[in-house]
């Protein structure tokens, strides 16, 4: 550890903001880039799903591909 | 030459099924390495002597700089890949790296401006390298919205691919014009690293950052893309199974 | 049947006039609100005069792309002339050649009067001239893959601009800095050159990579 305690390594030797605030800019292009594809996963299956309960209603085959 | 592990790629059912593991991986591996990097360096590597402890936005700054100019450069080869050998997948690449190119850029904007208060004094300096990474990120925007605008999804990534080249053949020139901008209006002041003497134990966590960041892009890319191909191939029998497999339906 | 191809473009955008005419109304009109906003002092103005004419000539030429393929993209007569016997790729340069004498030259013609009204010193005049008779053939020809890529979507106006503005970039800059190089008692050679550079490459690349990308437009179902 560099730090002598963990109020120096909040404090960061007056520069806490600036470091703690990129820091933390990353942690939400990391959240975002998890989530966002997530949420997409979540649509296409469930347009699949939907796709394939009206397919098997009116017993068609699926696609060849 | 043998060239079926090439065409393989062009199969979405292929790739669908190989990349299922893989994506596991890549996302454990990026972990481990985001965390140990971000730790090591928020809380182990030693202060600049000059910059202090803001030094430490390095660690995040210079791996989304570098990574946010690779990922325009695969989106630029998959695009020649899309057009020529009309894959796909290539194309679905493009499409879904763009959305996460233009995040990373933003984040190395952003953490620029961060370091730069402490740093120059000032947010925001009209320095060539943050204003070519400005102009790359509009390009990224543009290209996004040109996707997101046209309806016909064929027409829609051929589009975005020729607007991929379009940009790649335009950055050099465009980074470039942007420098002599810079030296003609004000002689270089300022150099945001001094990276020949930096010590080892200073630039090794930025090499763990470095490779967890491209680690973490094609974990994210990868999703985005198995996401995609199960989209456009959901009329199929193997994707049936796939929902069936995954109790969705 | 080059020069009947020619002739039609010409004679198309002449027709159309009055709406080729609203991107010059609009270089005046910006370039007059400039004194406008920023006060009309003569020290002020007369080192930006070369940035906020090349900046106004970029904003007219980005406002006058959207048509340059739309209207003959929507009639169909575009998909016709890819059928054609001249090659598409030369009905695009054509149509490109057509869109600057129709848009980008009145700019050039018009630059040196509001030079005047921004207080430019006369050493700089003929650097922006020239670089804008170099410039806004560029301006017009990365416009055109910009407007053949956004030709189907309805309101592209918007896209195009977002698309096409980064690219403009280098020719903003080696454009407005050759008069200030100018009025420094330098020859803005490199400047010139440069834009002369890329005209030449936008000149070779453009039309191809907007036939290629109307065409992606007309047989992308």
């Amino acid at each position: 550890m560099y730090f002598d305690s963990f109020a120096d390594f909040i404090a960061m030797g007056g520069h806490g903001t600036f470091v703690w605030m990129a820091y933390a800019c990353f942690l939400m292009v990391i959240i975002w880039n998890l989530i966002s594809p997530v949420m997409r996963r979540r649509q296409v299956l469930e347009s699949a799903r939907r796709y394939w309960r009206r397919a098997d209603a009116e017993n068609q085959p699926p696609s060849v591909d | 030459m043998n060239w079926t592990w090439f065409h393989k790629w062009g199969s979405p059912k292929w790739f669908f099924q190989k990349t299922e593991a893989l994506v596991l991986w890549f996302g454990f591996l990026c972990l481990i390495l985001l965390v140990v990097g971000t730790v090591w360096g928020l809380a182990f590597a030693p202060e600049d002597i000059k910059q202090g402890n803001s030094f430490r936005i390095f660690y995040i700054h210079v791996p989304s700089a570098i990574l946010a100019q690779s990922i325009f450069m695969a989106m630029a080869i998959s695009a020649v890949v899309g057009l020529v050998w009309r894959m796909k997948l290539a194309h679905i690449f493009v499409q879904v790296a763009a959305p996460i190119g233009a995040s990373i850029t933003l984040l190395a904007l952003v953490t620029g401006a961060i370091w730069g208060k402490p740093t120059w004094g000032t947010w925001w300096v009209w320095d060539a390298r943050l204003t070519s990474t400005l102009i790359q990120f509009f390009i990224y925007l543009g290209i996004i919205s040109l996707y997101q605008s046209i309806e016909n999804r064929d027409t829609a990534y051929k589009a975005t691919a020729i607007a991929c080249l379009v940009g790649i053949v335009n950055l050099p020139i465009i980074k470039f014009s942007v420098n002599w901008w810079k030296t003609l209006h004000q002689p270089a002041t300022f150099k945001l690293t001094e990276a020949p003497s930096m010590a080892a134990e200073m630039w090794v966590p930025g090499l763990i950052m470095l490779v967890g960041f491209y680690l973490f892009f094609a974990f994210a890319v990868l999703v985005r893309m198995r996401s995609e191909v199960l989209e456009r191939e959901k009329r199929t029998a193997w994707v049936r199974e796939y929902l069936e497999k995954k109790n969705v339906l | 049947m080059r020069g009947g191809a020619f002739r039609y473009e010409f004679l198309q955008a002449y027709r159309r006039r009055s709406e080729l005419v609203n991107p010059v109304v609009f270089f005046v009109m910006v370039c007059a609100m400039f004194p406008l906003a920023l006060g009309s002092n003569a020290q002020l103005l007369a080192p930006l005069a070369s940035g906020i004419v090349w900046v106004a000539a970029v904003l007219a030429t980005i406002l006058s792309l959207d048509q340059m393929f739309r209207q003959d993209f929507d009639d169909g007569i575009l998909e016709q002339m890819e059928l054609s016997e001249v090659p598409f790729y030369q009905i695009v340069a054509f149509k490109i050649l057509a869109h600057w004498c129709l848009t980008g030259l009145p700019l050039v013609i018009l630059s040196p009067l509001l030079a005047m009204m921004l207080y430019m010193p006369s050493e700089s005049y003929l650097s922006l001239i020239v670089g804008l008779l170099i410039g806004t053939p560029i301006l017009s020809l990365i416009g055109a893959i910009g407007a053949a890529l956004t030709v189907k979507i309805r309101r592209g106006n918007i896209v195009l601009a977002l698309l096409v503005m980064p690219l403009y970039v280098p020719i903003l800059i080696f454009g407005s800095t050759a008069p200030l190089m100018a009025a420094e008692g330098t020859v803005p050679a490199a400047q010139l050159l440069w834009l002369g550079a890329i005209l030449v490459l936008m000149a070779t690349l453009a039309p191809i990579t907007a036939a290629l990308s109307l065409r992606a437009n007309i047989y992308g179902s």
